[in-house]
């Protein structure tokens, strides 16, 4: 299915990655926004909220993000696609209903600018400190899919893509920017409408009666029901059978916890998008993600430039991590360097992947500021020997 | 002659999820009668039940979302107005009604009910008020009334309680009623009124809670909570709200306290909006199917 | 012949007493039997009494009884499917 030719801005843009975020959440088919002000992700509903009258929407300004991150879920089950815009601390707050848009299998899109934390932290300075939290934030197990752009065209492309995965694997998205990626202004081109996929809601086609909203299809994933629309169904974020029912046994919880993380455990290898460079052949691949990719570049030139082999990988899907690619890439290298914007939070998983088989070194930064190049370039050097 | 020779049933049965009967509520629990006055002033209304959604948070009272045959909602601790507000915006043809208990709806939610009276979110609340957490075992809640005992207040509470129909009067909500579960026909016949009515209105309903809050204050079993209500009970329509605290042992004021006519949120942003707003429905699913048409 | 009946689930009743004390005729006792759950349902002990008024339905907390009223021809009236 194709965008509404009517929610799209279809033109050149010289705009910043948080007006593109918004914009790719209109294309996307989202009318529906609900926030709470928090620097620096309020720019996104600041124009959504002008925009949303001119395509039929709404913007609700909530008393708090709790508020926020469950009135979007409401808004989805009244048949709409929506989503809610944070930063850290009100990430923090929107943690319980992440899990219960998980639980419930409600197809929404989390949108957090990170900022320097903990607490209140750096209100207008970068970090990339809730990439942990954005996974496992949640209490229990669950699984998620979040990406994280570089560039304001990515603003807006992937957030098309974000509300695309959402609707897809009916998971909450979370939409993983930084201060950086919501202030950098750029170019940004919006195709016409008909170029861009739009992916619709899986709604059943069973008459009412006939329909169990936790019956999973073949991918594991259900379809879905509005209220209203006479199914009388049940929805809940107890442990629940394929009517929706609490089923508060073991049984019943391994069933259902299994196939929330197994739905997306299968589709690991299609959800891998990473942008590689030079990766034949080299010494050393620098992984990075978001804002710190684009400072990675600088140290990569400049350890080419001396000799070094030196390729580039960067996570345009965080989570699920590209856990093969990783693998097979750590057999062939002498080191894989992960400069991110924290104290070593998805390095973790990095060194997991590469399971020992090659260097694996972290660039850790608290935030506040990008990193110095020349951190990583020492980092590449020390992994090439 | 038996009620099945006759063909005859309890017509609150169309409105209940048969398979998920008995409740887990325990014997004399005042839930369940608040249920069926709720069921009655439904069946009584010319409203497409399949339109009707109810949600709840957490708690005894959070399930009776659960046990109701209409889109049920069962949410989290406190957030069930939000996700009340979340539908009927997105589907305001729905009828939406929050069905939860007062430690939800006023405590860990008090902020959403707060601001859901002042948006005037044309939503019904049907707040049952035990007074107390009941589904974790007895803890005391922002309705406990001063110096009961609970689990967690074990030489009486320090802290004075809530008054729920004053608070959310204060907010601006448009029809707010009080009833204890003995006045079972006042209570249908109030709701019946509420579900009638545009914006946000907000009914409490006192509920004994033998196993805990009786038991807990050497108040008896649950029948002598309702004989309590209904010695204690003074009905006065319109009685201001600051008028109407709960003291122990003191009169309970009961009935339709507030009725004022404010616009609701949606008629109110499209009004300021005005062509400003254009309408049209969502695209959620593909409208034809793609290549060739059934023709070719 | 009496108004109206009532119908008793016995195996849903918890035994709170309810429909016994707010039934305006007196229609109802609880009785010496009890259910699986261990509880005593409600039994009529005047059934001529009973004018139907499903008032011990509306106290119930458990939908285990309801009342309905007879109609002049003998059928049933109100509650019917």
């Amino acid at each position: 299915m194709h965008a509404d030719p009517r929610t799209v801005l279809t033109g050149t843009h010289f705009i910043n990655g948080d007006a593109a975020c918004c914009e790719g959440a209109l294309a996307a088919g989202a009318r529906y926004a609900a926030g709470y002000p928090i620097t620096p992700s309020t720019e996104i509903v600041e124009r959504f909220a002008a925009r949303a009258p001119e395509v039929g929407g709404l913007f609700i300004q909530m008393e708090d993000e709790i508020a926020s991150s469950i009135v979007i879920q409401g808004m989805v089950w009244g048949g709409q696609k929506a989503f809610t815009v944070t930063s850290g601390p009100g990430f923090s707050l929107m943690m319980e209903h992440i899990g219960l848009a998980a639980m419930t299998e409600t197809p929404v899109v989390f949108v957090d600018v990170q900022r320097g934390g903990p607490s209140t932290g750096l209100p207008t300075l970068p970090s990339q400190g809730d990439m942990m939290q954005a996974r496992f934030g949640s209490h229990g197990d669950y699984a998620v899919i979040a990406l994280s752009p570089n560039s304001p065209q990515e603003c807006f492309d992937l957030t098309i893509k974000a509300f695309n995965l959402a609707e897809e694997f009916r998971v909450p998205v979370m939409f993983m920017m930084d201060e950086c990626m919501g202030h950098m202004t750029e170019k940004v081109v919006i195709p016409p409408a008909d170029q861009i996929e739009v992916r619709p809601r899986r709604h059943t086609t069973r008459p009412p009666g006939q329909f169990r909203p936790y019956e999973p299809g073949p991918d594991l994933v259900p379809e879905m029901a509005h209220a209203g629309e006479g199914h009388k169904i049940y929805v809940t974020g107890l442990t629940h059978d394929r009517r929706g029912y609490p089923s508060l046994n073991a049984a019943a919880q391994r069933e259902l916890v299994t196939r929330l993380l197994e739905k997306i455990r299968r589709a690991a290898e299609r959800l891998v998008m990473v942008e590689t460079d030079q990766i034949e052949g080299a010494e050393v691949v620098v992984v990075s993600y978001g804002i710190t990719s684009r400072v990675a570049l600088r140290a990569v030139q400049e350890a080419r430039a001396r000799g070094i082999k030196v390729g580039t990988l960067r996570l345009i899907c965080v989570w699920p991590f590209p856990e093969k690619l990783i693998r097979e890439l750590a057999r062939k290298v002498k080191a894989l360097v992960m400069p991110e914007l924290n104290m070593g939070q998805v390095v973790i998983e990095l060194e997991r992947c590469a399971a020992g088989q090659c260097k694996v070194i972290g660039v850790p930064h608290p935030g506040g500021t990008v990193h110095d190049p020349a951190e990583i370039l020492e980092a590449i050097e020390r992994g090439a020997q | 002659m038996s009620a099945t020779e006759l063909h005859v049933h309890n017509p609150v049965e169309d409105l209940l999820r048969q398979d998920r009967i008995p409740t887990i509520w325990c014997p004399g629990c005042g839930i369940g009668t608040s249920v069926n006055s709720f069921a009655h002033a439904l069946l009584k209304q010319d409203i497409d039940l399949g339109k009707t959604a109810i949600v709840s948070g957490i708690g005894c009272s959070g399930r009776v979302s659960g046990y109701m045959n209409l889109d049920s909602f069962h949410t989290t601790h406190g957030r069930a107005i939000p996700f009340a507000t979340g539908l009927k915006l997105a589907r305001p043809e729905l009828n939406v009604i929050v069905y939860s208990g007062d430690g939800d709806l006023a405590s860990i939610g008090g902020n959403h009910l707060i601001h859901a009276a002042r948006r005037n979110i044309d939503i019904l609340v049907v707040c049952i008020n035990n007074m107390i957490y009941a589904m974790t075992g007895g803890q005391a809640a922002a309705t406990t009334p001063g110096s009961a005992l609970s689990t967690t207040t074990p030489y009486g509470a320090f802290e004075p309680e809530l008054n729920l129909v004053q608070l959310v009067d204060a907010a601006g909500a448009c029809f707010v009623a009080r009833w204890t579960a003995y006045h079972v026909v006042q209570l249908e016949r109030t709701l019946e009124k509420a579900l009638r009515k545009k914006g946000f209105r907000f009914v409490e309903v006192l509920s004994p809670c033998p196993t805990y809050f009786q038991r807990k204050n050497n108040l008896g079993d649950a029948l002598q909570a309702m004989l309590d209500y209904k010695k204690r009970s003074r009905i006065q329509h319109g009685c201001p709200t600051w008028e109407t605290a709960l003291t122990p042992g003191g009169p309970i004021i009961v009935g339709e306290f507030v009725d004022r006519e404010r616009e609701d949120y949606l008629t109110r942003m499209r009004k300021q909006l005005g062509p400003h707003y254009s309408e049209f429905p969502p695209q959620l699913e593909e409208s034809e199917p793609e290549g060739c048409s059934k023709e070719c | 012949m009496p108004k109206g009946t009532v119908a008793i689930t016995a195996e849903r009743c918890k035994g709170c007493g309810f429909c016994v004390e707010f039934c305006p005729t007196h229609v109802l006792e609880l009785s010496s039997a009890f259910n699986a759950k261990g509880y005593h349902p409600p039994h009529m002990v005047a059934p001529e009494k009973c004018s139907g008024c499903n008032l011990c339905g509306m106290y119930c907390p458990d939908f285990a009884i309801f009342g309905f009223r007879f109609s002049a021809n003998g059928e049933s009236k109100g509650a019917t499917k």
